[in-house]
């Protein structure tokens, strides 16, 4: 552990806002970009189960 | 005669493998990327967390940077990715242009968004450590303008790709600028040691011991490792999206 308080680690040896905000800006991005393909999956999913559903309800008939 | 048996026989010669076609399957990718896919992602999240709060907390100081040189931690990685994932996208263009392989256009678009979010934050962590370091937030010198041209290439291709009513045409004409933009990979690469620049030389990828101490060298091995598996998952989850869109639509059985 390179700081011994908690103040110590969140300034950075005074390059608090250039530190924090480059790692804030890339979590941020990563978190984006993890978010959009997952929430596609799941919206895809659904729709390719009522589109099976249909298909069985047409194919009984 | 013979000459058709025997480009008939080339033919058959340059056949891809068997798993070449069973990958372009659908319902194989679907299962495969299925099965695939949490391998890279939680060992990816693990990983960030680990090099976070290694980077951060107990990787020392730097003697001359201090506490901004920590922005390595983040830098490093998305620089080295964003041209990986150009260099895999090319890869995957240009098996799409050879063989009409659909999966490898599909792999190959889904490389841009990640690499251009790699871009753009290998620019802005850049920045946010050019600040403090050299007094400036930007400068056009040969690094940070190829990096910007890298940027506004994986820009360029995404909109080429989709600016087309058929998207086989647009999937084409992407994938040449994505061969051509090959060029100024090795230019962003070579840039701190062809031009004077205010942006130092490598300290990871050069044919010699990395010029790091290992209690730094680790942490950043850590996050490279981790921002590999997050990228590689991701372009693999949104090329299976595309997989199952296309089962979506009616006209594609």
């Amino acid at each position: 552990m390179q700081f011994s308080n908690w103040q110590e680690f969140l300034a950075m040896g005074g390059y608090a806002p250039f530190v924090w905000s480059a790692f804030a800006l890339t979590l941020i991005t990563l978190g984006i970009v993890l978010v959009i393909p997952v929430r596609r999956e799941r919206q895809l999913r659904r729709q390719l189960q009522r589109l099976e559903r249909l298909h069985e309800q047409e194919n009984s008939q | 005669m013979s000459q058709t048996a025997t480009s008939a026989q080339r033919r058959k010669r340059f056949k891809p493998p068997l798993w070449v076609y069973k990958l372009a399957s659908p319902a194989y990718f679907d299962h495969l990327a299925g099965r695939i896919i949490p391998w890279l992602l939680f060992p990816g999240l693990v990983l960030l967390s680990i090099g976070l709060v290694w980077g951060l907390a107990f990787a020392p100081a730097d003697y001359q940077q201090g506490d901004s040189f920590r922005i390595i931690y983040v830098h490093v990685p998305t620089a080295a990715l964003s041209m990986a994932i150009y260099m895999a996208m090319a890869i995957t263009a240009a098996i799409s242009l050879i063989w009409r392989m659909r999966l490898a256009a599909i792999i190959s678009r889904n490389c841009a968004p990640i690499g251009a979010a790699c871009t753009f934050l290998a620019l802005a962590t850049g920045s946010l450590w050019g600040k403090p370091m050299w007094g400036t937030w930007w400068v056009w010198d040969a690094r940070l303008t190829s990096e910007l041209i890298l940027l506004f290439l994986y820009l360029g291709y995404m909109a080429l790709h989709d600016a087309f009513e058929d998207p086989e045409v647009g999937s084409r004409a992407a994938s040449i600028l994505a061969l051509v933009g090959v060029i100024n990979i090795p230019i962003i690469h070579y840039s701190v040691e062809w031009w004077h620049t205010l942006h130092q030389g490598a300290t990871l990828f050069k044919f010699a011991k990395p010029s790091i101490d290992p209690s730094m060298l680790w942490p950043l091995l850590v996050m490279l490792l981790a921002f590999a598996l997050l990228s590689a998952a991701n372009v693999l989850m949104r090329s299976r999206n595309d997989v199952l869109e296309r089962r979506l639509q009616p006209d594609d059985d």
